[in-house]
């Protein structure tokens, strides 16, 4: 789905929370997937002015799971070491938005062109 | 020869109105409580002397030209006021609907050569087709002109603070904590501090479906406001998946006071402010 303005934000989650229920994710997993979703959402709007994400449920094995793909065209990361450190923001934000998202999903993948954009995708599994 | 359709559907233009009310009036679709019928007549003599005074030649296969300006004004205020009047949308596609019907209907007793007919017919279809997707799409934003005014009152209502003791307010939060949202909590609270000369203010997110950063520095800001003001703020209602999330993402709230349920927030209060709650132990009646 697209997103472009801070409104879009909780239509998003709830789409998000649809699909981990589906697949039967506890709550606290939930609440975490949920969570790290509107930080890389929050981002998106933030830093690169929207884009667009892709919810999607995966399994493995007997395990499902949802699987978040984050897509901008913005103006991408220099340095993604350093932002997915805590408390590094160029936002004079708390800065916790990426470390804090990579805590609470089970895998986190981050890709990131400098002029062209940034590519987040986020797999939390039902029982991970 | 023959007069041209447009010469027709102007000669008739009365015809054509009466058709039109008549089977507005006849229709069980139309709830007379809504609309009188003398503002019925007027919004359709006013919409029919447009369209005929505008409709030509060449615009009848253009529903865009600027020609139609004006009835589409008409048609869009029409459909607008209808919207927030409460009609619902069957309502106001039978009136334009209508009005196709009517024109087709005169101008089949005017018509003779069946070619003619049908090929006027099917130009004025397109056109006040047209006219209905415009409608359409006026009513359905008199409709959101309504939800974004409700969204207003909601996030003005849903965010009361409540005296629950002397010296102690409680705001329930309940929804999205988001910046707009946060800044009329904030209001709202710092407002009632001074009003009442409150020392302690509870901030319930039993409500909130996730917090995250942003909410949580949401939080922390109002934490430190309400600090500035000389009060002292407690934050209650973290759910068990709430608190495990805030680990994970890395948010330091140690400095606030938080408690699980809004009733220890209350007693934490009291301990605070020196109040006792007892329990009234009932004393026995010396002369039973
Ligand atoms: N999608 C993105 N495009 C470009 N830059 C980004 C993007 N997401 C994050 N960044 C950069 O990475 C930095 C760290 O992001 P992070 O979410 O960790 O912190 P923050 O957004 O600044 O603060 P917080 O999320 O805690 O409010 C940001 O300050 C920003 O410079
Ligand atoms: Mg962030």
């Amino acid at each position: 789905m697209q997103v472009e303005k801070d409104q879009d934000v909780v239509p998003f989650r709830n789409r998000v929370k649809e699909f981990a229920v589906k697949i039967k994710m506890g709550l606290v997993n939930q609440t975490k997937l949920i969570t790290a979703a509107s930080e890389l959402v929050r981002n998106m709007l933030k830093y690169a002015n929207g884009g667009e994400i892709e919810i999607e449920i995966i399994s493995r094995g007997r395990d499902n799971g949802v699987k978040l793909t984050f897509k901008d065209k913005g103006p991408g990361i220099l340095d993604i070491k350093l932002a997915m450190q805590d408390g590094y923001s160029t936002g004079k934000s708390l800065g916790l938005g990426l470390p804090g998202a990579k805590r609470l999903v089970s895998e986190f993948d981050i890709k990131s062109i400098l002029g062209q954009g940034t590519t987040i995708t986020v797999i939390k599994w039902a029982n991970g | 020869m023959q007069d041209n359709i447009f010469q027709i559907l102007q000669k008739k233009k009365d015809q054509i109105l009466e058709v039109w009310i008549k089977t507005q009036i006849n229709s069980p679709d139309l709830r007379d409580e809504l609309i009188s019928n003398e503002d019925l007549r007027s919004s359709c003599e006013e919409l029919i002397n447009n369209l005929m005074s505008s409709l030509n030649e060449e615009n009848i296969n253009n529903p865009h030209s600027p020609d139609f300006d004006g009835v589409n004004e008409i048609l869009a205020g029409i459909s607008f006021s209808q919207a927030k009047k409460g009609f619902n949308p069957r309502e106001t596609a039978f009136f334009i609907i209508g009005l196709k019907e009517a024109l087709i209907h005169v101008l089949q007793e005017e018509v003779s050569d069946p070619q003619i007919l049908f090929s006027e017919s099917l130009k004025l279809t397109r056109l006040m087709d047209n006219f209905s997707i415009i409608t359409f799409e006026t009513f359905i934003r008199g409709r959101e002109e309504v939800i974004l005014r409700q969204t207003d009152e909601i996030s003005e209502i849903s965010t009361p603070v409540i005296r629950i003791w002397d010296g102690i307010l409680a705001l329930p939060i309940i929804g999205t904590l988001d910046s707009s949202r946060t800044q009329i909590v904030m209001e709202n609270l710092l407002q009632e501090i001074v009003e009442t000369g409150s020392s302690i203010a509870i901030l319930d997110i039993s409500g909130v479906p996730a917090v995250d950063s942003l909410v949580a520095q949401h939080l922390m800001k109002t934490v430190s406001a309400t600090r500035l003001m000389g009060a002292e703020c407690i934050i209650s209602g973290i759910r068990p998946e709430i608190a495990q999330t805030i680990v994970h993402l890395g948010i330091d709230l140690s400095n606030i006071v938080t408690k699980a349920t809004l009733a220890s927030a209350l007693k934490f209060a009291f301990r605070s402010m020196r109040l006792e709650v007892k329990a009234v132990v009932a004393k026995e009646n010396k002369n039973s």
